[in-house]
């Protein structure tokens, strides 16, 4: 049996194959996206997985489109090892353009292949057919006949030709246009089963883990960590334990029945944690300090050295923050000795067989996974972990299936975080006021330790069982796939002499993994701050002066409108109320977006407005592009305002909502988002481009207010009296 | 006996069990969630007698003799709720996992209070959790609700 190789981040596209649009270079047989043996239904196959940010419904608008078949003729299919294409994971705001355009292509081909049996049959010219609902007319309107109909006998396990160019923007007539209704949400709004949560399997039992409370714990009583007594008591009562190592599971009847061990468990099993993590109060010098490697996302022109003619030096820091998500992680997993099929919530399904087939020695044709809806997981949150765990449950008593689910505990305390970050800014300013020299060093670990991209698994399970290996540290993704905690640390300005340096940490006192928007969030809040501060020391308008500093005409575009359409901005503000403003484009390659912030800050910040101008390219689905700039905002003002991941020197202290806030309906401000539709650029994702310029607006606003700059996220109430104590 | 959704049942459960494993486990109804067990999320919410009430913290003895309407009682694919309906126009929601809870808040907010303001709704759905962001659509969906209801 071969170990599958790590996964790349990008897509190999000089592999010597014809290089086919999206994600068509790696599946490029038609059948592994579409299927018509149906009557009346299109199957559209993707490797992308419903997150709650709406792809399956922005896939159904670019098939719907390009085939003229009804959105109600489209059934969606997503990733599964028995059929469709593999498309890694769903993350990076990239599955529009990997997976929009190959299932755009394969219906164009489709499309053209269907029509050319059409006309050949009816002797007409291919171009004077017309398609509606899937049927084809004649320009005099004869029936012609439908998809179903001319396709039936022609075999799609064929390689994409590129027979037909898909429709030009002008005939789509569902692209961009008014609010499409979600694929999923009427399930999830009428109480209907659709979350993996509510998968019910005959025969199911149910497990729960007792985690190590720190990678470091260790059992105390090793030799026998579960006493004899309590699982003589518990065989009795058909509740069974794993154990291996320092993973530690039981199985039983009942959801009930499993809590109640769980609880008897966690009384009875003592561990020794040593305490090895660093001081969370002195967070910044143990960043700076940790052991470390460097690499140089840009280096242009002289290095500006710290005191030579340094204008302003700043330091800002991002505490480590949780995934949170409202949904517990959950997994369903059956082994019959011959066959492992799990039912997972994953990012990637594909990525997590390969850490199965890792972990497990098993061969990855032996493993069928099935992605089920979970809730929103905002990057590698604890899914895949405990995927493994019901795979544990479930090899060690073969038959039934094991369903797994974690505590709120566990979410917050056991899941990757997202890490910790340290941007430290320098920067010299000519007698004009112009930027000459620009130096951002960052400290952070990295923002990847998905399964799939080591040579060995990063499953918490895995790395907790008696011959496991440790969670390898976590990575970066190359600057190519956006960068990890570099993401966006090379500044979109203008400006001669720019250097970045990013340390990577290589120690990871706590695991950390991919939270949305990765490094950029707290990239583009240094950045964007420092350009504040640049601006009010410098006596300049903070808007003019991103000005001066930009050329690209679509990031001047996106600022410029943010502004011009404002209602609120360039009213006086009354006292208590600042205003701020600040923009980035994702990945520097990626969806560009401007956001203003209006905040009343008095002994709490309180936001008023935010306004939002988004270009994301092409827009597919419309209210699919506003729901993810809005949850993006307001995802991104919970992160700054409120939220940090508490621990103390031996294990994570953060243990409930109570312990991590997150935002509030009383608390949300008002919102506009302005969309400006680009139809002849590419497509860019829309989930990822807000976090970052939100935080900044918001602490540049509590700036204007206040006249106090914070550094320091959250901009909680303990920071900003810090900040005001610094400054008085 | 507790009556969910108007029929009466019978549970051998023990006194102390969270009735929302009532609701999940015995019964099957899946529109109840749940996000942490301790009543912080409101994923869970149920009515108890018209009110909000988290179900995973709430044990069986308390609710004995009472009504609880689940998300399944406020309407059906068939005959949905003025909410249901008005949360699918508005596509409110992003992953959904929390809309369960919110619609049982929200159905008690439009009993007592038909014609709510923004800071109506909010505070009814302050003890709601919501991660993806979707709040902005979902007070949009619930004033749509209303205005249905009222017209």
């Amino acid at each position: 049996m071969s170990t599958p190789a790590p996964r790349a981040f990008t897509i190999d596209r000089n592999d010597g194959r014809p290089v086919l649009p999206g994600n068509l270079h790696i599946n490029r047989l038609l059948s592994q996206w579409l299927d018509f043996s149906r009557p009346g239904l299109v199957r559209v196959f993707t490797g992308k997985v419903e997150l709650g940010q709406g792809i399956l419904t922005a896939l159904s608008i670019i098939a719907a489109d390009e085939l003229d078949v009804a959105l109600d003729q489209i059934g969606m299919v997503s990733a599964t090892t028995l059929e469709g294409p593999d498309e890694g994971m769903t993350s990076s705001s990239i599955s529009v353009q990997d997976s929009g355009s190959a299932i755009r292509h394969a219906c164009a081909e489709v499309r053209y292949l269907a029509l050319q049996r059409a006309a050949q049959a009816h002797q007409l010219d291919i171009l004077s057919l017309r398609v509606n609902e899937g049927r084809f007319k004649s320009a005099e309107g004869q029936d012609l006949g439908d998809y179903w109909h001319w396709l039936q006998d022609l075999n799609l396990m064929r390689e994409y030709e590129g027979l037909s160019r898909p429709k030009p923007y002008s005939e789509l007539t569902l692209h961009g246009r008014g609010k499409v209704p979600r694929v999923d949400l009427p399930d999830k709004i009428l109480g209907r089963p659709r979350f993996i949560h509510d998968l019910r399997l005959p025969g199911m039992r149910h497990g729960r883990i007792l985690r190590a409370p720190a990678a470091e714990a260790q059992l105390t009583n090793a030799q026998q960590p579960v006493p004899s007594a309590l699982r003589d008591r518990w065989s009795a009562s058909g509740v069974q334990c794993v154990l291996d190592g320092r993973f530690i599971g039981i199985v039983a009847e009942s959801n009930l029945a499993a809590d109640s061990a769980l609880g008897e468990l966690r009384e009875a099993v003592q561990w020794t944690v040593p305490a090895v993590l660093p001081d969370m109060h002195q967070l910044a010098d143990f960043l700076r300090t940790a052991a470390n490697e460097v690499t140089y996302p840009i280096q242009q022109g002289e290095l500006l050295q710290a005191g030579d003619g340094v204008s302003l030096a700043c330091d800002y820091l991002k505490p480590s923050l949780a995934h949170a998500s409202i949904g517990l992680s959950c997994a369903l997993a059956q082994w019959d000795g011959a066959t492992l099929q799990v039912w997972t919530h994953s990012q990637g399904i594909q990525n997590l067989r390969d850490d199965l087939t890792k972990a497990l020695g098993l061969p990855k044709s032996s493993i069928v996974m099935r992605h089920v809806e979970g809730s929103g997981c905002y990057g590698h949150n604890g899914a895949d972990d405990v995927a493994f765990d019901a795979v544990m449950l479930a090899m060690a008593l073969p038959g039934d299936p094991v369903r797994v689910v974690w505590s709120r505990a566990d979410e917050l305390s056991h899941a990757p975080l997202g890490s910790a970050h340290l941007v430290s800014l320098r920067a010299r300013l000519n007698d004009e006021g112009h930027i000459t020299h620009w130096h951002h060093e960052l400290w952070a670990n990295g923002y990847s330790s998905r399964p799939g991209r080591a040579a060995l698994p990063t499953l918490l399970g895995a790395s907790q069982r008696a011959n496991g290996q440790p969670i390898p540290l976590a990575i970066n993704p190359p600057l190519a796939a956006g960068g990890g905690s570099d993401r966006n640390a090379v500044p979109a300005y203008n400006i001669e002499h720019t250097h970045v340096v990013n340390h990577r940490l290589t120690v990871m006192p706590l695991r950390t993994s991919a939270m949305r928007a990765l490094g950029a969030y707290a990239n583009v809040f240094a950045i964007e701050s420092f350009m504040d501060e640049l601006a009010h020391a410098s006596n300049q308008d903070p808007v003019e002066f991103r000005r001066r500093h930009m050329t690209d005409p679509r990031s001047l575009a996106v600022l410029n409108a943010v502004v011009e359409r404002s209602t609120w901005w360039h009213q006086p503000r009354e006292e208590g109320v600042g205003h701020g403003v600040a923009w980035a484009r994702y990945k520097n390659t990626s969806a560009w977006c401007a956001v203003l912030a209006r905040v009343q800050a008095g002994e709490t910040l309180r936001v008023l407005q935010l306004d939002v101008a988004v270009d994301v390219g092409r827009v597919v689905d419309l209210d699919g592009v506003i729901n993810q700039t809005e949850g993006g905002a307001l995802q991104g003002m919970s992160w700054t305002l409120k939220e940090a991941v508490h621990f103390d020197r031996q294990q994570v202290t953060t243990q409930s909502w109570v312990d991590y806030p997150t935002l509030r309906f009383s608390e949300v401000p008002a919102l506009t988002i302005h969309v400006l539709d680009q139809p002849d650029q590419p497509s860019l994702g829309a989930g990822e481009s807000v976090q970052g310029p939100v935080a900044a607006a918001l602490g540049n606003a509590l700036f204007d207010a206040l006249g106090v700059r914070v550094r320091q996220l959250p901009l909680s109430q303990d920071h900003i009296l810090q900040a005001l104590n610094e400054t008085s | 006996m507790i009556r969910i959704n108007t029929q009466p049942i019978q549970s051998s459960l023990p006194d102390k069990t969270p009735l929302l494993n009532l609701l999940r486990d015995e019964l099957g109804l899946s529109g109840a969630k749940l996000g942490c067990g301790e009543g912080e999320c409101g994923a869970c919410m149920v009515l108890v007698d018209g009110r909000p009430q988290t179900s995973c913290n709430l044990p069986l003895w308390a609710v004995q003799d009472h009504d609880i309407t689940t998300l399944e009682g406020l309407g059906s694919a068939e005959r949905p709720h003025a909410l249901q309906e008005a949360f699918i126009a508005e596509n409110a929601g992003q992953c959904g996992y929390c809309l369960s809870g919110i619609l049982v808040s929200a159905s008690a907010l439009l009993q007592h209070t038909p014609r709510p303001t923004r800071a109506d709704i909010c505070a009814a759905l302050d003890k709601h959790l919501c991660r993806c962001g979707a709040h902005e659509r979902i007070i949009r969906a619930v004033q749509r609700a209303a205005q249905a209801l009222a017209g």
